[in-house]
């Protein structure tokens, strides 16, 4: 049996270990595009704040990739997929043949149309090793930043890089940050933070043109800048999938166990789309954790087991400069908040059932509330005054209890 | 106005190695512990401490520590600090002082001036380790007549035995008294050791029934929890005329302790107090104690030993001798030093004897009246080691109860506060806070480690004097010396001074 | 594998265990050198609600959420079976604090780094130091064999 693994992220590597769960013999060819052996995609703000170092940016031991018998090919660009031939055509023009076929090849950045942007001679984006090395090199404590979007990937490089430029402005379209994750409420005690750092934020705005080194903003404003990071968004790499003819709508689609719609082709990771338990929506989750479980199950599933995925949802745990923001799930529904000072902690509740929370600086033990979203727990069945207050375990029932602890998990 | 008592006991916090973790505050049922927020430091009250020692074994520091108040009045021989502060109580309240576990007082304690004899040269010793030594032994009436079928075969005439493993059982201790997780603890270790716990007049819980092979039951004068189920579930029977403790007095459990389980165990109304009389009020003499020995032996098919237990008082011997005859199969002997869950403090510091002569005085006379083999003897009140067993099988126990040493094992520090309600170790309460603080796998556990214990030194100074059977050393008072003792008790113990040669 | 288990019935709330825990996790060889004067940062929670008390540490689930969801890599599945987490890859940004269904991952006290029980096996204790102290075996280090209804 011949594997090819196309991406080396999360999604691939998990699909490794998913495959020699249960084929310890087959080969295995991973092909990436990206020159480096896999490393925490997430980890690149946190080596520009010098949190990590490249070594330790690994995501998997040295020898991963001896120990599992794979065949890394870096620095290859798949173009194509011959679903009749069932090959993989490099852009080198070589081919790899394919018993099973898993498409991990995750998302990319976009720029938005924007006047003068393919002017701007300094301009970045904040998704790979290459991204965060070329911006890098680029620092300096003369230069003034300039960040357009003010979301997850916009801000990890804001805290990546102030304290190694002169300053950094971020502009955004959304009335306050974090806009996909956070509320005005939330969104306000972490800007604050950010602006006692001395980060400068223009909200409800846009940049209306570059020029010379500055941007001019729709509401009227100029900004000077030295850099610039493009952070407004991703678009899942579904090309592969669809121009072999596979079932595309927002992401690649597949079966709750990985298959596309192409014969002995699978699809894991931000590239496809998920059902999102919290909500009841199919749409792109491009989570870490989502693509790590994604990619074991298509292993497993590639190498003739059965390992169906579900259960996802949202989750996003994001901090900076040591305060914390973790959330999950779906904000509908109606809504329980409490505030004191810099810790803020919002509650959706729809049909009984958690649906989504937000906690800014309150992350102890959040993972009980996130496991209540995932398996959409009645609450009828457990003491909400206590799991208001805090995340307990006391609020089950002490058979639920007996389950959890005293058994083996 | 009441005259302030000063305690007696102190305690005393290494504020060096306290780390206000309030693990004292937590386990401390008469609150003397807690945490001060404005100094971030520990206080505590001593006033309240009893001295039990819970937040000393659980501090993880070992900060603390309980001292004798060095707190005095003007030195007096006869006035000392402790009769003086009694005055000031009853004074003060106008009750009767209670107290429980057993006579603290300072009266000689005669196992101490016993010695044990050793083989030397002619008799050799046995190594228990190499050849076999027996403490099995059977309690029961073992004189029995001759009796022959039509065709010459012997009749098993034989009256019914208890087999023990060990010449030890565990004490008359009621549910009520102790807590549920108390008795289990007795039960399951009993069960392990080959040996048997006795329910006290609290009744048997329902959950302990499967440990009947392993049970005395007990017919005290309040009857508590007594009707044919509880009779037909238990190895044996006890009736219990007296307890070492309190001779002469019956009890009293305050209704705060009879919750819904002891309520349902002892059969009487929850919340009421649980008056045992004094006396049985059917019984006023042997005869009449020999109609409910028979009542409960016609009433479980003549299968079971009836045990009489009494308190060792004044006329120990006549009165022993009259149970012997009443039908009885085993006679308990409870001393002076006897403990209990409550009593009147004054009744436990000044009536009764010591267990030591009650039991010679017994034995002597169930001997001189050539009844000694109708009946097995028993005695408690106070053993408190293996030698404390052995001395007692050679002045002529079968065996021996143990409470306040199995008590001991269970985590009990003879703060005798049991009457309080507030067990720090969760042994003698009923509140389920304080019960679950003793967990039976645990308290079990620590029994059978005590028995087996005390069963290898026992084994080890049967061998040292040769004896390789229990049987061989009961009554063997030749492997006894006195030392310290007048010529009335050398008498009374039947044993030589120490030095004497046979 | 052995695993740490709560016998709810016989936990007192005592909190030894937490305690018992920071000294273990602390690196210094007294207790009191250790916890005196300081904040204490247990990897065992006790939670306290009325009578009934119980002590949480991390399951060291068959299937680690907690694992699958590092971004760093910092987490893994050791073949003993045993959850760690590598201090010195682990970023601190508490995407396992997110998703311990058990709230049994907490983070460290410096902030960098997240922490969580590890049976002692990382401190030379050799084994779990809470499960040792515990007064009354409400939790317990012992095989258990799955039980499945």
């Amino acid at each position: 049996m011949k594997y090819v693994i196309i991406g080396n992220s999360a999604a691939g590597v998990s699909a490794v270990e998913g495959i020699r769960s249960a084929d310890a013999a087959g080969e295995i060819v991973v092909i990436s595009e990206e020159r480096f052996p896999v490393y925490g995609r997430p980890l690149i703000s946190y080596y520009l704040l010098g949190a990590t170092d490249r070594s330790r940016m690994n995501y998997r031991p040295e020898d991963f990739y001896e120990k599992m018998g794979v065949r890394l090919m870096l620095g290859e660009r798949a173009e194509r997929i011959d679903v009749s031939a069932k090959e993989v055509v490099l852009k080198s023009g070589a081919r790899v043949g394919y018993d099973k076929l898993l498409v991990a090849t995750g998302s990319r950045p976009f720029d938005p149309p924007m006047e003068g942007l393919g002017e701007v001679k300094q301009k970045f984006h904040f998704m790979s090793m290459q991204d965060a090395l070329d911006l890098e090199k680029a620092l300096s404590v003369r230069k003034r930043a300039l960040i357009v979007g003010a979301g997850l990937i916009g801000l990890k490089c804001l805290e990546g890089i102030l304290g190694r430029v002169k300053s950094v402005t971020v502009v955004d379209m959304a009335g306050h940050i974090l806009p996909s994750i956070l509320d005005d409420a939330g969104a306000a005690i972490v800007q604050r933070e950010l602006e006692a750092k001395g980060v400068r934020f223009c909200l409800s705005d846009s940049v209306k043109k570059f020029e010379q080194g500055t941007a001019h903003l729709a509401g009227g404003g100029s900004i000077p800048f030295d850099l610039l990071v493009v952070a407004v968004g991703v678009r899942p790499n579904v090309e592969l999938v669809r121009e072999a003819g596979g079932e595309v709508a927002r992401g690649i689609v597949t079966d709750d166990h990985l298959r596309t719609s192409l014969p002995d082709v699978f699809a894991a990771g931000d590239c496809t789309e998920s059902d999102d338990v919290s909500s009841g929506a199919r749409k792109i989750l491009a989570l870490l954790p989502n693509a790590t479980q994604q990619g074991f199950a298509a292993g497993v599933n590639m190498a003739g087991g059965d390992s169906a995925f579900g259960s996802a949802i949202p989750l996003n745990a994001i901090g900076f400069f040591g305060s914390h923001v973790l959330t999950a799930g779906s904000y509908t529904g109606e809504s329980y908040t409490e505030a004191d000072g810099d810790r803020y902690r919002r509650f959706f509740v729809q049909d009984g059932v958690l649906k989504g929370f937000i906690l800014v600086n309150a992350p102890e033990r959040a993972g009980i509330y996130t496991s209540l979203v995932r398996n959409r727990t009645p609450l009828a069945g457990l003491d909400t005054a206590r799991l208001e207050a805090a995340p307990v375990l006391a609020a089950f029932p002490a058979s639920v209890r007996e389950a959890m602890l005293s058994r083996e998990v | 106005m009441n005259i302030y008592i000063r305690p007696e006991y102190e305690v005393v916090r290494d504020e060096n190695r306290c780390i206000a973790c309030r693990v004292c505050e937590r386990q401390c049922a008469n609150e003397v512990h807690r945490f001060d927020p404005e100094t971030g430091r520990m206080i505590a009250e001593s006033d309240k401490c009893v001295n039990c020692h819970r937040c000393v074994c659980l501090c993880p520091t070992h900060a603390l520590k309980i001292v004798k108040s060095d707190d005095t009045y003007k030195t007096n021989a006869n006035w000392d600090n402790q009769t003086i502060n009694e005055v000031y109580k009853q004074a003060n309240s106008g009750g009767v002082l209670l107290s429980s576990m057993g006579n603290p007082k300072p009266y000689p304690v005669f196992w101490d001036k016993m010695l044990i004899n050793a083989s030397q040269v002619t008799n050799p010793p046995i190594d228990p380790l190499r050849e076999p030594m027996e403490t099995q032994l059977w309690l029961g009436r073992r004189s029995a007549a001759i009796e022959r079928d039509e065709k010459g075969r012997l009749k098993n005439t034989l009256a019914p035995q208890l087999k023990l493993n060990v010449p030890i059982l565990f004490s008359a201790m009621s549910y009520g008294s102790i807590s549920y997780n108390a008795h289990e603890s007795l039960a399951r270790a009993a069960e392990e050791l080959g040996t048997y716990y006795n329910t006290g007049e609290g009744g048997l819980h329902k959950d302990f029934y499967k440990y009947g092979k392993n049970t005395i039951v007990q017919v005290a004068s309040g009857r508590f929890g007594v009707f044919e189920g509880y009779l037909e579930s238990a190895a044996a029977i006890e009736i219990k005329m007296g307890q070492g403790a309190k001779p002469g007095i019956g009890g009293h459990l305050p209704g705060a302790k009879i919750s819904a389980d002891v309520s349902e165990t002892r059969m009487i109304p929850q919340g009421v107090d649980a008056i045992s009389p004094a006396p049985h009020h059917d019984i006023y003499s042997i005869e009449d104690l020999r109609q409910l020995v028979y009542s409960l032996k016609e009433a479980t098919a003549y299968k079971k030993p009836v045990i009489v237990k009494i308190a060792a008082v004044h006329n120990i011997a006549a009165i022993a001798s009259g149970i012997a005859r009443s039908g009885a199969d085993v006679i308990a002997i409870d001393g002076y030093r006897g403990g209990t869950g409550a009593a009147p403090t004054r009744i436990r510091d000044n009536v009764g004897i010591p267990i030591e002569l009650a039991l010679a005085e017994v034995d002597q006379r169930l001997r001189d009246e050539g009844i000694r083999d109708d009946v097995s003897i028993l005695v408690g009140g106070s053993i408190r080691s293996s030698a404390d067993v052995v001395k007692a099988i050679a002045l002529g126990a079968d065996a021996c109860y143990i409470g306040t040493a199995a008590l001991l094992a269970l985590g009990c520090h003879l703060c005798r506060t049991c009457h309080a309600g507030r067990c720090n170790w969760g042994i003698a309460t009923q509140r389920p806070d304080l019960v679950k603080r003793l967990n039976p796998d645990i308290g079990y556990k620590r029994l059978v480690n005590l028995v087996t214990a005390w069963n290898h030194e026992i084994q080890e100074m049967m061998g040292g004097m040769g004896i390789n059977s229990i049987e061989a050393l009961r009554g063997n008072r030749l492997m006894l010396r006195g030392l310290g003792l007048n010529e009335a008790e050398l008498r009374i113990l039947g044993i030589k001074y120490a030095g004497e040669s046979m | 594998m052995k695993r740490i288990y709560v016998n709810e019935k016989w936990c007192l709330g005592c909190h030894l265990c937490e305690y018992e825990c920071a000294f273990a996790n602390s690196g210094l060889d007294d207790i009191v050198k250790a916890l005196k004067g300081k904040p204490v940062y247990p990897r065992v929670t006790v939670e306290d609600c009325g009578e009934v008390h119980f002590a949480v540490n991390c399951r060291h689930c068959s299937d680690a959420v907690c694992v699958r969801s590092c971004i760093s890599g910092a987490l893994s599945k050791g073949d003993d079976g045993v959850v760690r987490i590598d201090r010195e890859k682990c970023v601190g940004c508490l995407t396992c604090v997110l998703v311990c269904p058990y709230g049994a991952v907490m983070p460290a006290p410096d902030g960098h780094a997240a922490m969580k029980c590890q049976l002692c096996t990382d401190n030379g204790f050799g084994e779990p130091n809470c499960v040792k102290h515990c007064p009354n075996n409400a939790i317990v280090f012992e095989e258990r064999a799955e039980v499945r209804a």
